[in-house]
């Protein structure tokens, strides 16, 4: 699979529930529509919280794998609507 | 059954992808998925946490959230939250301590400041979010924080104890906004 380019990275490696969703929020509104957030968490909730979150908000979450210790999310920001 | 209607070169799949697609629709247009109403009724620093996180969470789901903080509720939106809300080790069997203590040992005088200092550090250790920091999300975020009128009356509170930002109302500014969300929750 083609790497995916980020446009800005979120650190929200040792946050717990809710705040990778909260922090992941407030960052992909610095985005434009079309570009991509790319999320560092160690939070295993966030395997379910973070595709219910892009769906919910009409955001696209275009790939997920673990690294190492941690899990790393690519979220396009979706159209406003 | 779906197979065997071939209109005009429509599939199965398209069927269902377009369902899908409507019902996906209908759901962004229906206003009251897009809202959450909870009451926040308990003053202990654990019953302090889950409307606060699932406010803060709505917000940033891109839903519109009220918490309405009812009775010893209150406190959680009092400037002084940090020094009001603990945790009590009486009558929570699932309270975790480094070892069992008798009931009656739990209701000596220190036994709540130590197992509300216990929960937190539990909790700093584990890098949880504070009370304040899900606070200040929440306000950061929209969230709604309401303070019920008739309680603060009761409890002898004043509008200038509340935290920046609480706003103040009863039960039918509550039920206005819970007829009107999907989400609605009693902690």
């Amino acid at each position: 699979m083609a790497k995916i380019q980020e446009d800005r990275i979120l650190d929200a490696r040792g946050l717990l529930c809710p705040m990778p969703v909260v922090k992941a929020a407030k960052e992909i509104k610095v985005l434009e529509p079309g570009q991509v957030l790319k999320i560092l968490a160690t939070d295993r909730g966030s395997i379910a919280d973070m595709p219910a979150w892009a769906e919910d908000t009409g955001n696209e979450l275009l790939e997920w794998h673990e690294e190492g210790d941690h899990l790393v999310y690519y979220v396009r920001r979706g159209e406003d609507e | 059954m779906l197979d065997e209607l071939k209109l005009g070169g429509v599939t199965e799949e398209d069927v269902r992808r377009i369902v899908r697609e409507e019902l996906e629709r209908a759901r962004r247009r229906d206003a009251a998925a897009q809202k959450a109403a909870i009451i926040a009724s308990k003053g202990t620093l654990d019953f302090a946490y889950p409307p606060l996180i699932l406010a803060t969470t709505a917000a940033a789901s891109g839903m519109e959230a009220h918490v309405f903080f009812t009775f010893y509720g209150l406190d959680i939106v009092r400037k002084d939250f940090e020094r009001k809300l603990r945790v009590s080790p009486l009558g929570n069997p699932a309270m975790p301590m480094p070892l069992p203590i008798p009931s009656l040992v739990q209701a000596l005088p220190g036994m709540g400041p130590a197992a509300t200092a216990l929960l937190k550090a539990k909790f700093r250790g584990k890098n949880v979010a504070t009370i304040r920091e899900l606070l200040d999300s929440a306000l950061e975020l929209g969230v709604h924080l309401i303070a019920c009128e008739m309680t603060m009356e009761v409890f002898g509170y004043d509008r200038d104890e509340f935290l920046e930002g609480v706003e103040f109302g009863g039960a039918a500014a509550f039920l206005s906004q819970a007829r009107r969300a999907h989400v609605t929750l009693f902690v």
